[in-house]
């Protein structure tokens, strides 16, 4: 398996009046044409992480790493021309919830094309056509009236299906998914996790699935990333997780509910300050 | 918001608008036919006035009869210029609307792209200029600009013409025909008209003009800020497009629909700042009419310019209103 | 720092007040400090209190009478070691008349919040409290005056009440309590339904007492803030009235008027519209920036920063 993303010593970290704010303290590793799940709470560092491969880390942070490359390409020292060029392209995100992620003023159909124009010199007519295959691509039937439709006019699972066309119609090779089940209801988030499962395979993208739900996570991907307070804590494969060996991981796993398991008392989330050194 | 609701807010704010305009003429003043006739009148005369004026019914009834003659277009006769009220405020109201529309076109023209850079620059050059601009238009009594302004500009420099709408030179040759003076030139391929013209509107319009351009780049930077800190801005940069568009295609047309509500009071505001502007440059429009009507005790001029402002007021809020809901999809079907 | 100073800064800042006093001086010291590290913010409350220092001192500092002049020998003068900012069509000097002026400046503004506010708060209050028609109606009262022309509207006012300060002040206030309505209502709705309301509610408190003495108390910050903003509007609306000849009438030194005075002498003598056009500027300005910067201390978030 070739090596597609590779992360070393990576920090990402955010001055503010009170000091400095460290999201992510020296991260390291490597991706391939697989799916890696990162899991932790919120403010653990995931999102940053995923945001820093994009280049989307907000221009106040500071960002190093020993090494940050796609593809053999130098990511930290790419002209942001080129870092420009490959998101949406090569690298894709998808966001938490659709109702905030796409421009509300922008029929859906307009936004897919905008991403396909951007990077591939297309003409409307056709740009349109690969858009409405996109959009059944991703398992909407009526993708001609959804094509004009607003984002307000559709559902959080339709939103969230037309975001995975808008991102992955340049046809990326890495796709980044911040999330990308957690605002909907739960009868839907399997129907978006079936189409993402099936695109990533079928097109033969790397995934990285940033998720708090650390089932869900071992459950969709081949490796697993457990981050604490910025660091990674334990890393290992999804079939490997009931014996995952760190406290943190252990306690993630625990605050999971089981059909017909007492669960007197309540586990509670146990977070010792030394896992964070 | 169905039709109805919408013409019975329509309704009431106009209901309102005369109520208030009757009270101000008609109850305030202890006795408003003093005020017509002068207190040296024989009482038969000040009673025959009281009849002719309906003022000896009680109020209800006047302000009946007061609605029937708005809706009618008889806000009564000016007492300084003897011709009835609404044929005197059809002369001067275009007056008024040139200059505040060119204010408008300034302020909006240059105060959108300025806000824009602002918020995009935050902390910037560009971002202390547009505070500056705007902390000065919100604290400066714009009749005394205007006067520094006519001192600079006119008296020193000779840039601009003086006071005035058009030159005495061409009261004679030229003849208005929409009552747009600059328009009216251009029709008239009258340029050397045009050119005077310009010369006189150039500087209280650029004077309204910042006005405007204080309240409009200062609003377009408070929106911008907020729709650039939206998810959708991060979407659109994980698709790999450029700043310019995103700031310009994404970030303001979604600010464009707080926005259009901003030009709309704005353009209100400069109409009814003409009352000032007007005065001080002598302008022949609706707010001159007014002063010179209110210096005079001229209540129906008085009365009957605020309803015509009023009116176009709430005209102008109906308008952004709509335009509010063709902007943003939201409004349309949910 | 010594350590009294860090005491008493710990006791303000204590987490768990002993008393309710101390814990409001804790919040007053919190708000300041976010307030004093804004520079601008600051320069606003010195232009503010100076204003305050002058009106109260003005009969010891002003080096001649505001309303007297020696037409004779002093008419016109330009700014020089005996007039600092020249004398006027009447021979008076014209600092004495703007120093006495920043008395009626604040009488304006005083006046009309203390008119409008109130006004405003209570019928904000009583439609976001009571809710169905009380408020439907209060609201678009509200709503009607929103929409109208203020400075024409008050214009007209004073036309039919006549020319003068306090009829300019009332008018001023007619036309401007309907933002403080709608503030005040915002606020009302946010805090109607929360539990402690309806604990003293349940304690038998009547709406009247919940009004004035639960729900009033909370829309005061945000009303000052409005109103200290506001405050610019009124200086110049005042001096637009006084500029129309509708404000305070001769020979009182009123700002605006003093402008209109000054217009005559525009072309040769234009320190005399120019002084008292900047004090108004100076002073809206020092109003504008207090209340960015109280706006900014009292509510973090929003605001334009």
């Amino acid at each position: 398996m070739s090596t597609m993303l590779e992360v070393e010593d990576l920090s990402v970290s955010f001055p503010t009046r009170t000091g400095m704010i460290e999201a992510v303290r020296g991260i390291s590793f490597s991706l391939g044409r697989e799916r890696l799940g990162i899991v932790g709470e919120s403010g653990s560092g995931k999102s940053q992480t995923g945001r820093a491969i994009m280049g989307l880390t907000p221009p106040n942070a500071l960002i190093s790493a020993d090494r940050l490359e796609f593809d053999g390409i130098d990511l930290l020292n790419a002209p942001p021309q080129l870092r420009r060029d490959l998101r949406g392209n090569r690298i894709a995100m998808i966001l938490q919830d659709p109702k905030y992620s796409l421009n509300p003023v922008m029929s859906i159909g307009r936004q897919i094309v905008e991403t396909l124009r951007t990077h591939e010199d297309v003409g409307k007519a056709e740009a349109r056509d690969r858009a409405l295959a996109m959009l059944e691509a991703v398992q909407i039937r009526d993708s001609r009236r959804v094509y004009d439709l607003y984002p307000h006019e559709v559902s959080g699972g339709m939103g969230q299906r037309a975001m995975i066309a808008m991102m992955l119609i340049a046809g990326p090779e890495l796709l980044i998914a911040d999330e990308p089940t957690s605002a909907l209801d739960v009868t839907v988030q399997l129907d978006i996790l079936g189409i993402l499962d099936r695109l990533v395979r079928e097109r033969g993208m790397g995934l990285i699935f940033i998720s708090h739900d650390l089932r869900l996570v071992s459950s969709f991907c081949d490796r697993v990333i457990v981050m604490y307070a910025g660091r990674i804590v334990e890393e290992l494969p999804a079939t490997e997780l009931a014996n995952a060996e760190h406290p943190y991981t252990r306690g993630l796993l625990n605050c999971m509910p089981e059909i017909g398991v007492g669960r007197h008392p309540l586990p509670v989330l146990d977070r010792r300050p030394e896992w964070a050194l | 918001m169905s039709i109805g609701r919408f013409l019975i807010i329509v309704a009431t704010t106009y209901l309102g608008l005369l109520a208030v305009t009757f009270f101000i003429g008609r109850v305030i003043p202890i006795d408003p036919v003093l005020a017509i006739v002068g207190d040296r009148a024989p009482a038969y005369v000040v009673e025959r006035t009281r009849e002719e004026l309906g003022l000896n019914l009680p109020y209800w009834q006047q302000f009946l009869l007061y609605v029937k003659g708005v809706f009618q277009g008889d806000f009564g006769r000016s007492v300084l210029t003897t011709n009835p009220v609404m044929e005197d405020i059809r002369r001067v109201f275009p007056a008024t609307v040139e200059l505040a529309t060119l204010g408008t076109l300034i302020g909006a023209l240059i105060g959108v792209p300025l806000g824009v850079l602002a918020a995009v620059k935050r902390g910037s050059v560009i971002d202390q200029i547009v505070r500056v601009i705007g902390l000065i238009g919100y604290s400066v009594p714009i009749f005394w600009l205007g006067l520094l302004a006519l001192l600079v500009f006119y008296a020193r420099l000779r840039w601009t013409a003086g006071p005035g709408r058009i030159d005495v030179v061409f009261e004679y040759t030229f003849t208005p025909i929409t009552g747009f003076y600059l328009l009216d030139s251009v029709l008239r391929r009258d340029w050397a008209a045009f050119r005077d013209i310009f010369a006189h509107i150039v500087l209280p319009a650029s004077l309204l003009g910042y006005f405007s351009l204080a309240y409009i780049s200062r609003m377009t930077r408070s929106f911008m800020l907020n729709e650039l800190s939206q998810e959708y801005i991060v979407a659109a940069r994980a698709k790999g497009l450029s700043e310019t568009r995103i700031i310009w295609a994404h970030a303001l047309r979604n600010a464009a629909v707080p926005l259009v509500t901003v030009i709309a009071l704005s353009y209100a505001g400069l109409l009814e700042g003409s009352v000032l502007t007007e005065t001080v440059f002598a302008w022949p429009g609706l707010g001159l009419y007014i002063t010179d009507s209110l210096q005079n005790a001229d209540m129906n001029a008085v009365l009957g310019g605020t309803i015509v402002i009023g009116s176009v007021f709430i005209g102008i809020n109906l308008f952004a209103d709509l335009l509010y809901r063709t902007l943003d999809p939201r409004t349309r079907n949910a | 720092m010594s350590l009294a100073t860090m005491t008493r800064r710990d006791w303000l800042l204590s987490e768990r007040p002993q008393s309710r006093m101390q814990a409001r001086l804790g919040r007053t010291y919190v708000t300041w400090r976010r307030f004093s590290v804004n520079r601008l913010a600051l320069a606003g409350l010195a232009i503010i209190l100076a204003l305050l220092v002058v009106a109260a001192l003005a009969d010891v500092i002003s080096p001649y009478s505001p309303v007297i002049g020696d037409l004779r020998g002093s008419r016109l003068l330009p700014p020089g070691p005996e007039h600092w900012l020249g004398t006027d069509g009447q021979g008076r000097d014209i600092l004495s008349r703007l120093i006495h002026g920043s008395r009626l400046t604040l009488f304006v503004v005083v006046l009309v919040a203390i008119i409008a506010a109130p006004v405003g708060l209570l019928v904000g209050t009583v439609a976001g409290y009571a809710g169905g028609w009380t408020d439907a109606i209060l609201m678009r009262m509200t709503d009607i005056f929103l929409a109208f022309p203020k400075l024409i509207l008050a214009l007209a006012f004073v036309a039919a009440l006549g020319p003068g300060i306090e009829n300019a002040v009332l008018a001023i206030a007619i036309t401007s309590w309907p933002p403080y309505a709608r503030i005040a209502r915002a606020e009302t709705m946010t805090v109607r339904n929360s539990d402690y309301i309806a604990a003293v509610r349940l304690m038998g408190a009547s709406p009247l007492r919940i009004v004035i003495l639960h729900i009033m108390p909370l829309c005061i910050s945000s009303l000052i803030v409005r109103v200290t903003l506001d405050m610019a509007g009124i200086i110049l609306t005042a001096a637009g009235l006084g500029f129309l000849g509708l404000g305070a009438q001769p020979p009182l030194p009123e700002w605006g008027a003093m402008i209109a005075d000054g217009r005559r002498f525009i072309l040769d003598q234009w320190w005399v519209a120019a002084a008292p056009g900047f004090a108004i500027l100076i002073v809206s300005l020092g109003f504008n920036l207090l209340g960015d910067g109280l706006r900014d201390a009292l509510d973090p978030r929003g605001g334009g920063q």
